[in-house]
């Protein structure tokens, strides 16, 4: 097993306010890896500083064995690419333009666009499923659609290792169901790392190889959904009364929580 | 947006040329002097020192010149600002700039009685690049560091500012009000060449940049984090951005005083031609802001004639409806603040 990123120590902070302390974490190649936590406890944080958005107060990123505030961050971009929570586009612009950012990396004064850049393109909205949206723009299409046409950009970047965080908020379930497909599909046929910030534990458990739950600037616990997520887990980390029962078709773990509501048993 | 593929983008920007020049032309040739085509294209092939020639080659020909340069230099800046702010109602009006190089401007003419047109260019910018670096001071200091709205306040808190300075310093110095009046109103009438070869260097230079640089503004545009990621140095691209308004924002000062609406208003018209991809927008933005103030400052001399009214309230005038229909549409649209 090789560790395609890795954090030595890593202490993040927004202003004075330490938000993760000391924190070592290693991603497994060709896995999928998700962070869950409750609001605000810094996944977030940790994944935008993975992907070098934020920098750490303290400690360092590793990607491949090297740090990465040692790298240019242009040859960074051709190993690992991220798609932001928050992200608008400007107005008019199509999805085969939003795709053909993804190529940015691989362009410089010189080489503006080739044969290459053409055809990764045209893989990635080929992937994606967006040919026949292609010469849309981008604000018009639905949310569901709108993702995949970031994650297409984010395809087209031609890097092993993806990044994503909260790809699934403000989906609808059909939707997010679709977008964590795609990217389970990417994992298995292509071998692309994925790393993400997932808020729903039950489809978390589903889709990834490997959880790491994080709570009070610490890493409460890691490893395959089905040894990680228990009643103990999810109630100190999420501070959640709950039972954790199987999956009926998947067999992963699900979470059901105690709470309040209609009970007809 | 109007025209879609690459073939109807090239027909554009050419037809932009054209109407510039067409402009530039009609610029020189009607006004109160009566003159001709005819008198108009003897005056450069056998210059004769009659009054009409002598009008048309140093009052007309430097000021459709500098009308073109003024108007695409504003147009482009405005562009540029409106991307680095993501700001629908950024321009270097609102956001300080020129009132940061008129402010530069008064005070050396006042204080140091500068007279000299070669120095108006440099103190200009500099006064530009001062009032950016005070935006740029105040907006980026608290938690979320740049944020297009604390920008904008602190772009209206400077402009506020040095306009109160520089009426300060007019109000209480009579004299230096009359030398710098003709400048103050925002004009392009009664400027030598000299004053425009002094400046096209820095806007030139600008130009050239802002074109350069324009896919790297692409990215820019779908958010810094997703530029971030995708390699690009987000920290020097908005840098060069800003050095590109300051030169092209205290040039145009520098010639013509401060002249608002371009810089706002034709972004907008251009994009909604041209549409987003600053690779045509720059350089259709740059034409646009052309004919639009060569037009404005030839409807300026007919309007009251043999009177003129300053080419600054002309665009103040167009351009106050156009400015209130973007605010209103602006930031309720897809433009995330």
């Amino acid at each position: 097993m090789v560790n395609s990123i890795e954090t030595k120590q890593l202490t993040l902070s927004y202003g004075d306010s330490i938000v993760l302390k000391e924190l070592d974490v290693e991603i497994t190649e060709g896995e999928i890896t998700v962070f869950i936590g409750g609001n605000g406890c810094g996944k977030s944080t940790l994944l935008r500083s993975i992907a070098r958005l934020l920098k750490p107060m303290s400690g360092a990123v590793l990607l491949e064995g090297k740090e990465i505030a040692k790298q240019s961050t242009k040859d960074i971009a051709k190993k690992m690419a991220i798609l932001p929570q928050s992200h608008s586009v400007p107005e008019g612009l199509t999805v085969l333009q939003l795709v053909k950012q993804g190529r940015f990396p691989y362009q410089n004064w010189l080489k503006q666009w080739t044969r290459e850049d053409e055809e990764e393109v045209l893989q990635a909205i080929r992937v994606t499923g967006l040919e026949s949206l292609k010469d849309r723009s981008v604000d018009s299409l639905s949310g569901g659609q709108r993702q995949r046409a970031w994650i297409a950009m984010t395809l087209a970047q031609d890097t092993s290792i993806i990044l994503l965080d909260e790809p699934t908020t403000y989906l609808d379930l059909t939707h997010q169901i679709e977008i964590l497909d795609l990217l389970y599909q990417l994992n298995q046929t292509e071998k692309r790392t994925i790393l993400m910030v997932l808020h729903d534990i039950n489809l978390a458990s589903r889709y990834a190889h490997s959880i790491i739950a994080i709570k009070n600037q610490k890493v409460y616990g890691k490893g395959k959904p089905e040894e990680v997520i228990t009643s103990d887990l999810v109630k100190k980390v999420f501070d959640l009364d709950c039972d954790i029962v199987g999956d009926p078709i998947f067999g992963t773990p699900m979470v059901i929580p105690h709470g309040k509501g209609r009970r007809i048993k | 947006m109007i025209l879609i593929n690459r073939r109807q983008k090239w027909l554009g920007l050419i037809a932009g040329v054209l109407l510039t020049a067409a402009a530039i032309c009609m610029s020189i040739v009607y006004g109160y002097t009566n003159t001709t085509w005819s008198m108009a294209i003897d005056s450069f092939i056998h210059f004769n020192g009659s009054n009409e020639h002598i009008v048309l080659q140093t009052v007309r020909l430097p000021r459709a010149l500098i009308a073109a340069t003024v108007g695409a230099s504003l147009a482009i800046a405005g562009v540029i600002m409106q991307t680095l702010t993501k700001n629908p109602l950024a321009s270097p009006d609102i956001l300080g700039i020129n009132a940061g190089a008129g402010f530069a401007i008064v005070l050396c003419v006042t204080f140091f009685g500068m007279s000299d047109l070669q120095h108006f260019s440099v103190v200009s910018i500099a006064g530009a690049a001062i009032s950016a670096f005070f935006v740029y001071v105040i907006s980026v200091n608290g938690r979320d560091g740049l944020t297009p709205m604390k920008i904008t306040l602190a772009g209206a808190a400077m402009a506020a500012l040095f306009s109160s300075l520089t009426q300060g310093i007019l109000v209480t110095n009579e004299a230096a009000f009359e030398q710098v009046l003709f400048w103050l109103a925002g004009s392009v009438a009664g400027r030598k060449m000299e004053i425009l070869t002094s400046v096209l260097p820095y806007i030139t230079i600008g130009i050239i940049l802002s074109i350069l640089f324009a896919s790297k503004m692409n990215i820019l545009a779908s958010g810094e984090d997703v530029a971030k990621g995708l390699g690009l140095k987000t920290g020097r691209l908005k840098m060069i951005m800003g050095l590109i308004v300051i030169s092209l924002a205290g040039g145009s000062v520098a010639i013509a005083g401060p002249i608002g609406f371009i810089g706002i208003v034709i972004p907008h018209i251009a994009r909604y031609c041209i549409g987003n991809d600053h690779r045509w927008l720059i350089p259709f933005s740059g034409l646009l802001g052309s004919i639009v103030l060569i037009a404005a400052d030839i409807l300026s001399r007919y309007i009251l004639m043999p009177r003129e009214i300053p080419v600054g309230v002309m665009t103040a005038i167009i351009g106050t409806p156009l400015f209130i229909y973007i605010a209103r549409k602006g930031f309720s649209g897809n433009e995330k603040i």
